[in-house]
């Protein structure tokens, strides 16, 4: 477990990520000026640190010789800034993307990113924050904390989890074989271990490298608003996706339930960047196919920034609609009335009765009211009503630094093989590397490590 | 009816190797001390294996005899073989582990708790302790005797409630048919104890005669032999040694188990306490890893006295004939006589997070624990946690502080430091891979880390005291000398680097550079090295280490210091979790249960996250301020 220490210079994102002009990164800690001279380039090679306290100097942040991106560089010195550290807080170009770039290159200059509420903490124990706030600042802590924690983990479901804890394991298992060989060494036997030993870490290695690399194409940046598509099969949720796209992506036929896996597409709406995942729809499955689909549409829910809930206004709502609006309860939705065109369209009332959510009629067919639809959305979000997630870049940011570290320590257990280093060192940045990746997968690592040599080896007297 | 009352400074109950270590040290620190037992004949008893120290708990007993203890000097003196097991890996993983003639090991311990001036042997069993307003202020014995104290110990190791069992024998006693203390578990809880109930067993005994070596693969000891002690001549432990003898399981073996799986106790149900995974049974080894082909059988003499073997490798609870038929199953062990049966053990102990780290009960002043009675299994666990508790129990009486080990200093610091951060689920035995900084606490430098906390206690004289400083002295300054000297790329120079097959100098280095390449030590590079003074080889055993693994040793000291900060954050005894606002639920339940002393140890309770830690900063931040 790594505990923070104000001995760090922390770096964080602190503008909220909506697609505004300008995104500001900030750095805060006793090298804060020593790390922005290294990504930063002013006009004549000026240098940051040997500047005044309270000045703004325009320049680039560059990393490995390739200009990131224009910015305006704010220096504050201790202990005239908000955390009483030295502080340097980058304004760059908004959006995502840019604003993480910088990020990045912080961090890549030896910044660690921020612990959630770290900025906060630091400012009361540097006594910039009345005492009489201590209360506040631990809230905000421990909200922060737990808003990380849950969207840590739901951007940990699927692939990114499945492959750190394959590479967890693959590390804990040499590293309790190690450990047993040591503490029974009558028993366990190490000799031409070193050669097994370097297979495994060049693969783990390449493993994490892999990992690195996808967060460095954005793959995991890139999400964008996750807005699902739900409904009740054949409420018109394909069509909806197609029209809003204009592409002809999904299946849409009249027999209910024809979509079956979770389609996912992207939209620019004014700057705005939609991730829209249509969904099967939601009733009793009666068959094994579609029930999956079913599952895995429940599954979106929980994760999803915005929700637009298509319902057939031909049709009075029943228990599946029922249902939905109790799975979606405290989310940000529209629901959306579909079928306008048609004459039976009469139930648009019988759906907004008894919710929160804005009701919108449309028709997916004709496109009528999906303008409509698209302002609400606009506005809906730079109104703030959907807070867009965007703990997605900060802990992305985090994922990364964690990975870089455990690539780090294994670059350390290769050193040590090529020296022909007794295995009690290779264990040490073992131990290291396997540390980091608990940042990720949780769980107390002395704790597993002494289950995973008492389950697998059969060591002791 | 009339009692015994007496007055003494300190009372110690049990006379194992926590017993003897804990009146040891508040006998020698000037304190009335007496040590209760239920047989003086059988002090410093050994009821299961025959050998004191191996991987990391040969580190204990160096680490002991560092700080003043008796386990080191007791077991070089009656040693009957001694290895340096792992010797082919790093310096921290080097163990020494000595078999001891079980007989000799304990008189020679009575020989010296007679001659202890201010301690007295007593048998008897004590049945209560006597607590006033949240203080320990005697014990009473099964007689009535009572017995004033301003300090009591609890060593009861294995004989709280004891039952050893086998099959579905089951004696009410302490290992080897001793007499177990079946009153004081009552005293404890009555007094707001908690109680775990633990497991252990042992392996059969067997008569030498029976066995056929020439099946074994012998296994012999070290020459020369190593001691323990710091205070030990090198040159005396030339002894002559005897054997030990390695042998396998198969699969009948394995076969007779399975198919009496359904007597073994602890399969039925009628064990109940919880065993180490570190001591299974070999019906567990078969059970849990059914697809191994064979265990190991290791087999030790009790002794030179005896013709008693010990069977290492296959403790049981299987009943008599089952143990009789599978012993027989392994080669050389064909035609064995069993002496003494395999049996389980299971015993009261405490909750080991009562205690705080001077080995003091938080609510009970002047009452300390040590030993198996707090969890852990093993003699060196015992004895350590035994000199920390009698130190600390004379520390007290004089008025002054507590020696508390840290885990960058010793691994009696890891042992104690896990035994009140962890949730005890089973005996705890000390292992390498526990300690987090183990290329800092190596057997080999435990004087250089300890001596002084000894010495400061009272426990190591001036005279010893004196040469771990010179030895420090002359290993700073043969280090500046190597790093100040510099070879060129002599013939001679050249010649020899090729001889051990590393690459020839163009230019100058410094010797200490060359000492760390890997092909190379200090003691290879003596004949290009002129002005090498005569040093005493554990001197230059530390030189070669501490050049050797520079890089390493100083990454590690480097997170030391990081986690000294942490360590010194104190968290008041009187602070009240429910104030703390925002810290989550299980964090809140965890810290009123350990109740940690300062924000290191917070941070390593399990359930307790980095952000509750924040939180826990800050508030303690304001509050100190506030108090301001």
């Amino acid at each position: 477990m790594r505990i923070q220490t104000t001995e760090d210079t922390i770096a964080a994102i602190s503008t909220s990520l909506a697609p505004s002009g300008i995104g500001i990164v900030r750095m805060s800690g006793p090298e804060a000026f020593a790390l922005a001279d290294r990504i930063y380039k002013g006009v004549k090679g000026k240098k940051l640190s040997a500047q005044k306290a309270n000045t703004v100097h325009y320049g680039w942040i560059v990393r490995d010789g390739r200009v990131l991106d224009e910015v305006l560089c704010i220096l504050l010195r201790a202990p005239h800034s908000y955390t009483g550290e030295d502080t340097v807080e980058i304004d760059c170009h908004g959006g995502i993307l840019a604003v993480g770039r910088v990020l990045d290159a912080c961090l890549a200059a030896g910044a660690r990113i921020a612990e959630p509420g770290e900025f906060t903490k630091r400012a009361f124990l540097n006594g910039r924050i009345d005492m009489s706030q201590a209360e506040a600042v631990m809230d905000i802590i421990s909200a922060k904390s737990e808003y990380a924690l849950e969207s840590s983990l739901s951007q940990l479901s699927g692939s990114l989890k499945e492959k750190i804890e394959k590479i967890r394991e693959a590390l804990l298992f040499e590293l309790a074989y190690i450990e047993s060989a040591l503490d029974d060494p009558e028993h366990y036997d190490l000799t031409g271990y070193s050669e097994r030993i370097s297979g495994v870490i060049r693969r783990q290695k390449e493993e994490i490298e892999g990992l690195i690399q996808s967060f460095e194409r954005g793959k995991f940046i890139q999400e964008g608003i996750k807005t699902v598509i739900l409904g009740r099969p054949n409420a018109g949720k394909s069509s909806l996706l197609n029209a809003l796209t204009g592409k002809q992506r999904a299946i849409v036929t009249d027999i209910p339930g024809t979509t079956r896996d979770v389609i996912e597409e992207n939209l620019q709406l004014q700057g705005l960047a939609l991730r829209i995942l249509d969904t099967a729809g939601i009733r009793r499955a009666d068959n094994e196919v579609e029930r999956i689909g079913v599952d895995l549409a429940k599954s979106q829910i929980s994760d999803a920034d915005l929700i637009l809930y298509v319902c057939d206004g031909t049709k009075l709502p029943d228990e599946n609609d029922r249902e939905i609006l109790e799975l979606i309860k405290g989310k940000k939705g529209i629901i959306l009335i579909n079928k306008t065109d048609l004459e039976d369209c009469v139930y648009a009332r019988a759906y907004g009765e008894n919710t929160a959510f804005p009701v919108l009629e449309i028709s997916a067919k004709t496109e009528e009211g999906l303008e409509k639809l698209k302002n609400t959305i606009v506005e809906m979000f730079f109104e703030g009503k959907i807070s867009f997630n965007e703990e997605v870049v900060i802990t992305s940011a985090r994922h990364r630094d964690v990975l870089l570290r455990a690539r780090e320590s294994l670059d350390l257990v290769e050193e040590s093989i090529e020296a022909g280093m007794p295995e009690d060192f290779l264990s040490i940045d073992i131990y290291g590397a396997l540390d980091a990746l608990s940042e990720i997968t949780g769980g107390s690592l002395s704790e597993d490590l002494v289950d995973e040599i008492f389950s697998k080896f059969c060591t002791g007297k | 009816m009339r009692h015994i009352e007496e007055t003494v400074d300190v009372a110690v109950i049990g006379a194992g190797h926590a017993g003897c270590e804990a009146a040891l040290a508040c006998a020698r620190l000037g304190f009335t001390t007496l040590l209760f037992t239920v047989s003086t004949d059988n002090v410093a008893f050994m009821p299961c294996n025959p050998n004191i120290g191996g991987t990391s708990k040969g580190h204990l007993v160096r680490e002991i005899d560092a700080l003043g203890g008796e386990m080191g000097k007791n077991i070089d003196k009656t040693f009957i073989q001694s290895r340096m097991l792992n010797v082919s890996k790093g310096p921290a993983v080097h163990s020494l582990r000595a078999q001891a003639d079980k007989s000799e090991y304990s008189r020679s311990m009575r020989r010296v708790l007679e001659n202890t001036d201010n301690l007295l042997l007593r048998q008897a069993e004590v049945s209560e302790i006597i607590v006033e307003d949240g203080v320990c202020t005697g014990v009473k014995t099964t007689s009535g005797a009572v017995y004033h104290t301003k300090a009591v110990i609890l060593c009861t190791g294995v004989y709280l409630n004891a039952c050893c069992i086998y099959g579905d024998v089951r004696n009410y006693t302490g290992p080897n048919g001793m007499m177990a203390a079946n009153h004081l578990t009552d005293s404890l809880v009555k007094n707001g104890i908690e109680i775990l109930r633990f497991k252990t067993g042992t392996p059969a005994r067997v008569d030498r005669r029976s066995i056929d070596f020439s099946k074994m693969e012998e296994q012999k000891g070290d020459n020369p032999v190593v001691p323990f002690s710091f205070s030990s001549d090198p040159e005396k432990m030339n002894i002559e040694q005897v054997s030990c003898w390695l042998t396998y399981t198969n699969e009948k073996t394995h076969e007779i188990i399975r198919e009496n799986i359904d007597r073994s106790p602890l399969y039925s149900g009628a064990i109940k306490g919880t065993g180490p995974r570190y001591c299974p049974s070999i019906e567990d080894k078969v059970m849990k890893f059914p697809d191994k082909e064979r265990h190991q059988v290791f087999i030790e003499p009790e002794g030179l006295y005896t013709n008693e073997m010990y069977l290492s490798g296959m403790s049981s609870s299987l009943p008599e004939d089952v143990q009789y038929a599978m012993y027989r199953t392994v080669p050389g062990l064909e035609n064995v006589h069993i002496v003494k049966n395999a049996y389980a053990i299971e015993y009261d102990c405490i909750n080991p997070i009562q205690l705080d780290a001077s080995l003091e009960f938080r609510n009970i002043k002047g009452l300390f624990s040590a030993g198996q009675a707090n969890g852990s299994s093993g003699y060196e666990e015992a004895a350590a946690q035994g000199l920390i508790a009698g130190i600390n129990a004379a520390m007290k009486l004089s008025g002054r502080k507590p020696l508390i080990l840290q885990r960058s200093e010793a691994y009696i610091g890891v042992l104690i430091d896990d035994l009140l951060t962890k949730e005890t689920k089973e005996p705890y035995r000390m292992m390498t891979s526990r300690a987090e900084y183990r290329l800092l606490l190596r057997q080999d430098n435990a004087d250089l880390r300890l001596r002084k906390y000894g010495y400061e206690a009272g426990l190591v004289s001036e005279e010893e005291y004196a040469r771990t400083k010179e030895k420090e002295r002359q290993i700073e300054e043969e280090i500046k000398r190597l790093s100040s000297t510099f070879v060129g790329s002599s013939e001679r120079v050249n010649l020899l680097l090729k001889e051990y097959g590393t690459a020839p100098l163009s230019g100058g280095c410094s010797l200490a550079e060359l000492v760390k390449r890997p092909e190379l030590s200090y003691a290879v590079l003596a004949p290009i090295d002129e002005n090498r003074p005569a040093l005493r080889a554990d001197v230059a055993e530390q030189v070669n280490i501490q050049l050797k693994y520079e890089g390493y040793i100083r990454r590690q000291e480097r997170q030391v210091e990081q986690a000294k900060k942490l360590e010194s954050k104190r968290i008041p005894e009187d602070l009240d979790y429910d104030e703390v606002g925002s810290l989550r639920l299980e964090a809140r339940q965890k810290l009123k249960l350990f109740r940690p002393a300062n924000i290191g140890q917070a941070s390593r309770i399990q359930g307790v996250s980095p952000a509750d830690i924040s939180v826990l900063t800050v508030f303690l931040t304001g509050r100190k301020r506030k108090e301001k």
